[in-house]
């Protein structure tokens, strides 16, 4: 085959792999979206405090070291103890699901029935609250996230490609990174998860009747409440799972809350309501923005990435303004 | 007790339709505008300038032009600081193209300039909407970015990108440029602010502003009943670009005086903005002001109380100040989810009866 | 609302704004927080950790007590303007802006105000003609030099020559990121080499289609001048697809423990220019020891000392204090002004002799300022990433930049700043 077909499959393959990265930060938008119609702003910087805690339950940091230090004077840090990574995410997981209660309690509660523009405000007043609160109790140094995840290039994929290029012609073989590998697996897993998870327990049935239709699942006694902790609690599971992978590749600092932009153009593009929109919405972003960068890049300056994403994302709109699977919008005077 | 309608009658409709149909109302805001045009220039001095009034001014109008689309009109918009990068490059390109052009005239034109910009990206807005619209306004952002970063023109070819202001004078006195006294400085925006704040008001209560408010409430409706949705939302993003787009040009000429587009008018700006809004109220001008404040203000409140009187170590202080902004604007819109300029209307109507509320 | 907030926060600047004129009042514009928090937080703290050893250990310079005053900036541009406007009437010595914008922002203010300007390794390159530049310095090195040293040492890499090779300049998207191509260009020229540019948008969490073109394209050499995630992304994207590591030379600002680290392993035999040495062995670290980190008294919580940027703090801290020192010196006082602060700053000699005197012997080049160079000595070596020891460690002599390169490339931007601004340049005689 000629190197340029290789090559472009390469980039093709590779931008699915971005995507599911994507994808997997879009997913936990699209759960809360769905159950309450809150657009959460504070997603990815619950993806940074997932990642931080884990991180810091990980290696026995002491929480809030710093502002006790300036208080009391004292030199804390570090407890002394690591724990392994399992209990590590199973603590992790805890403090979301506390935190999905509290959010519930403090915020949600007193807000029901409010515009969704209010709603989003309010996750953005969340969203500061918890860069604050984050680096407050696990400091804003960079911290390097080791669950025993594989990470690198994958020497197979490559070897077994190797030859396949035509006789003469540069080519090393097709890359891979066995870590975005690993992602889509989880994303996989996910996704089968909360599908078993919403078709077949009585929980998640209760989760359906509420995306629905929020008065019909109030009149049949499911209680909303307890609901919306559920569903912000899975978030925050999902943030974890992005935090993890994300931190993997990034480090676990301040800028994993920025992937966050990176899944609005999914997002906008496979439907708010939709969790295979996020997937496939994931999907076609991750290649169209790659294809776009290795085909026209070159030729504009480069780094078009992060706007061809919004641009490939609008041009679907015009042509299905609620997104390649979202509710249809129904308009009634 | 003072502030009280009894003894205030109307004799005629425009006095009915007025602004501030409470004389009370009426003198208090003479006395706002009096004070920041007469006391304000002879008080300021550099830090109060810099740190805190312009960066009030020019929020403020920025928030204003959001607010018509966003709050009036209903279109939700998060370009806006690519528009206020758009005012930006266009001021700065047309002080080094015209140096004898007045600056004044030179902000209004980049003005006019990101109106038409603005135009191009409300395009969308025919055809989607809701946070749609404001994840599509996102690529006129990312773009335009993008574009005054890429294409070296914009930058008069400089080495690095970087944008700067050359002094130019009104009166002969310089309002750009390092030399620029304070006083000049900010007279300049209150000019601008003052102006349009007051146009604006004023459009929004007329045949355009209701037809915005028709659109925002139902778009559907507001075609049945003969409003034309493709004029009413390309005139709101024309107008609103137009406000952003002044801001920019003062954002960068008057205010900071250099800029890099991607550390000046990336995406926090467009968020920042609209947090402006939503915090001081959707569909008011006096919300503008109040949200402006509020996020321009209470950072530097807190950080002058926190590190300054307190002593905290900066850091900490930086952190706690997020955390504090973060609660108050939750706190507010538990308290009342329509922004600080309703509160400012509840305490309003409250006043009327006070003292005897039955 | 208007008029109450402006009551407010009269009383809150009101006790802000206490002058503190008895002593040697330095502010630090620090990031601890925001984006940029890793590369901010171990230089805010040797540059503290410093000034505090110099308060206990001396009592100051020269007698008089050093005063810091610590403000966040978060690396915002517009942060930095409120904290140069609320320090500058406190009787700043210097202001040392810590972020290329804010150092573009304060350029044009403080030499207004006449307040010197310290852009340490950053900054406006052309600054250092200081027949233009007056009040703004950025000794001991500019980006330009930093580019020339980086094409120096991978030419002695490949044995003298880079006729026919591939070099790939991996970039920030941004006024920074953009200050080395000139020069690479320029010595693509003069050196045979083709030079491929590749820009990488803030802030860079992903640049999977970057390193898969670096990949395609198998350069000879990879330079980078990357910032915040942008570098730890690269790093690990890097030894992804397996490029040399050794081949891969990152600028100073990319070349800390945060940026290697979170890739573990895979950032081994990874490069990056600097012009000082890594580490904590040297005398002054025992007296800091002794009189700061026993005490209680350390600005962090101890993990930094030693790695690459608390140095770079320390290093800026020394500068700073030998300048002032210089100052007293020439004026005779004491008590000096901003402007004796410039003076010191433009004769400052800090001798080798001088730097072994100060506890650091071999820690940098010797640095001399004159009235027409203030980027002088634009002096690096290049360090190199030991995974298994988890440091840094000098690999190469200190080289002197291609001057027949850089400096045409600094008289044309800085004439042109002159005349856009209407600066007559000094004449230095």
């Amino acid at each position: 085959m000629d190197p340029v077909v290789l090559n472009t499959l390469e980039v093709i393959l590779n931008g699915l792999m971005a995507g599911v990265m994507y994808s997997l930060v879009a997913l936990g938008f699209v759960l809360i979206f769905k159950a309450s119609g809150i657009f959460n702003y504070a997603q990815g910087v619950m993806a940074l405090f997932a990642a931080l805690t884990l991180v810091g339950l990980q290696t026995g940091q002491v929480p809030f070291a710093h502002l006790i230090n300036a208080i009391f004077g004292t030199q804390l840090h570090h407890f002394g103890w690591e724990l392994p990574s399992i209990l590590a995410i199973l603590g992790s997981m805890a403090v979301m699901i506390l935190f999905a209660f509290l959010v519930e309690r403090y915020i949600l509660k007193h807000l029901v029935n409010q515009e969704p523009i209010i709603l989003f405000m309010a996750t953005i007043g969340l969203a500061f609250f918890m860069e604050g609160f984050g680096d407050l109790m696990w400091g804003a140094d960079i911290k390097k996230l080791d669950v025993g995840l594989p990470q690198g290039g994958s020497f197979w994929l490559e070897e077994q490609t190797a030859g396949w290029a035509s006789e003469g012609s540069d080519y090393y073989g097709m890359y891979i990174d066995v870590l975005d590998v690993w992602a889509t697996m989880i994303a996989v897993a996910l996704v089968v998860a909360l599908t078993l998870f919403s078709q077949y327990t009585k929980t998640g049935r209760a989760l359906r009747a509420v995306a629905d239709d929020h008065q019909a699942a109030l009149s049949v006694g499911i209680s909303l409440r307890a609901i919306w902790v559920i569903v912000w609690a899975i978030a925050g599971f999902v943030a974890l799972v992005a935090g993890i992978m994300w931190g993997a590749k990034l480090g676990v600092q301040f800028s994993l809350s920025l992937i966050a932009l990176k899944a609005l153009p999914v997002l906008m593009l496979g439907g708010f309501t939709s969790i295979p929109g996020a997937i496939v919405g994931g999907l076609i972003i991750g290649v169209g923005e790659k294809l776009f960068e290795f085909a026209i890049g070159p030729m504009i300056g480069g780094a078009t990435e992060n706007w061809f994403a919004y641009m490939l994302a609008l041009l679907f709109l015009v042509f299905r303004p609620q997104g390649l699977f979202g509710d249809k919008i129904i308009e009634r005077v | 007790m003072f502030y009280r309608e009894a003894g205030d009658f109307k004799t005629s409709y425009p006095a009915d339709a007025a602004t501030f149909p409470i004389a009370f109302d009426r003198w208090r805001y003479f006395l706002v505008i009096g004070f920041a045009f007469l006391v304000v220039p002879f008080i300021i001095n550099d830090y109060w300038e810099k740190a805190i009034l312009l960066p009030f001014l020019i929020y403020a109008l920025a928030a204003i032009g959001l607010n018509i689309l966003t709050g009036y009109c209903g279109q939700v918009s998060l370009g806006t600081g690519g528009f206020m990068a758009c005012g930006a490059f266009a001021c700065y390109k047309l002080m080094t193209a015209f140096p004898d052009l007045n600056i004044f005239f030179i902000i209004l034109l980049s003005g006019g300039i990101t109106a038409c910009v603005g135009l191009l990206f409300g395009l969308p807005s025919l055809r989607i909407k809701g946070f749609y619209l404001a994840v599509a306004t996102l690529a006129a952002q990312f773009f335009l970015v993008w574009l005054f970063n890429k294409v070296p023109w914009f930058y008069n070819y400089s080495a690095t990108g970087q944008i700067t202001a050359p002094e130019r004078t009104i009166f002969g006195v310089a309002v750009t440029g390092p030399e620029s006294p304070a006083w000049a400085t900010y007279l300049f925006c209150l000019v601008f602010v003052f102006v349009f704040a007051w146009v604006a008001r004023n459009l929004t209560r007329g045949r355009n502003g209701r037809e915005w408010m028709a659109i925002r409430d139902m778009d559907i409706a507001a075609e049945i009943i003969g409003v034309n949705p493709l004029k009413a939302k390309l005139t709101a993003f024309a107008v609103s670009s137009f406000y952003v787009g002044l801001a920019g040009a003062l954002f960068f000429s008057v205010y900071l005086g250099a800029a890099e587009v991607g550390e000046a008018f990336n995406i926090d700006k467009s968020f920042l903005v609209l947090f402006m809004i939503i915090i001081g109220g959707l569909g008011s001008i006096f919300g503008s002001f109040v949200g402006a404040a509020f996020m321009v203000l209470l950072p530097v409140l807190l950080k002058n109380t926190l590190v300054g009187s307190l002593g905290w170590p900066s850091d900490l202080a930086q952190h706690l100040q997020l955390l504090i902004v973060g609660l108050l604007i939750v706190g507010f819109l538990i308290v009342e989810p329509h922004g600080l300029a309703q509160l400012w209307r509840l305490a309003k109507e409250k006043l009327r009866l006070w003292p005897f509320p039955h | 609302m208007k008029t109450g907030a402006f009551t407010a926060m009269a009383a809150a600047t009101m006790l802000a704004a206490a002058p503190a004129l008895a002593d040697l009042v330095i502010p630090t514009l620090n990031y601890r927080t925001g984006p940029y928090a890793p590369s901010g937080i171990p230089y805010a703290d040797g540059f503290s950790d410093y000034l505090r050893l110099l308060n206990a250990r001396d009592g100051g310079v020269g007698g008089v007590p050093i005063v810091e005053r610590e403000c966040e900036t978060a690396y915002n541009t517009e942060k930095g303007v409120e904290c140069y406007e609320a320090l500058k009437g406190e009787g700043a010595l210097v202001f040392i802006p810590q972020s290329t914008g804010i150092t573009y922002q304060l350029i044009p203010k403080a030499t207004v105000d006449q307040i010197p300007v310290h852009s340490i390794g950053y900054g406006r390159t052309s600054a250092a003609n200081g027949k233009v530049f007056e009040w703004v310095f950025n000794y001991p090195g500019t980006y330009w030099d930093a580019a020339s040293i980086i094409v120096k040492y991978a030419m002695d890499q490949s044995g003298g020559s880079l006729e026919g090779k591939k070099i790939t300049l991996v970039y920030h998207n941004s006024a920074y990121g953009k200050e080395p191509i000139r020069t690479l260009e320029d010595l693509a020229k003069k050196h045979g080499y083709t030079l491929n540019l590749i820009a990488v948008d803030h802030p860079g969490q992903e640049q999977k289609s970057q390193w898969l073109q670096i990949r395609r394209e198998r350069p000879d050499f990879v330079f980078m001048w990357g910032w915040g995630v942008m570098n730890q992304v690269a790093v690990q994207e890097a030894a992804n697809i397996k490029f040399p590591m050794e081949n891969f030379i990152g600028v100073w600002w990319s070349g800390s423990e945060a940026d290697v680290k979170p890739a573990g392993d895979g950032a081994n035999g990874y490069k990056a220019v600097t012009w000082h040495s890594p580490g904590s062995d040297f005398p002054l670290y025992a007296d800091l020891k002794t009189h700061v980190y026993d005490k209680g008294n350390a600005a962090g919580d101890g993990t930094k000392v030693g790695e690459v940027l608390y140095n770079r703090g320390v290093f800026s801290a020394i500068v700073t204090t030998e300048a002032i020192r210089k100052a007293q010196e020439i004026h005779g006082v004491a008590q000096i002004t901003p402007a004796m602060m410039r003076d010191g700053m433009e004769n400052l000699d800090i001798t080798a002799e001088r730097w072994a005197e100060l506890g650091l012997p071999g820690f940098t080049a010797p640095i001399k300022i004159s009235c027409a160079d203030h980027g002088a000595p634009g002096l690096a070596a290049i360090q190199q990433w030991d995974a298994a020891a988890q440091k840094w460690t000098i690999v190469s002599d200190f080289y002197t930049p291609d001057e027949e390169v850089v400096q045409p490339l600094i008289e044309a931007d800085s004439m042109a700043y002159a005349s856009e601004n209407n600066i007559t340049p000094r004449s230095c005689e």
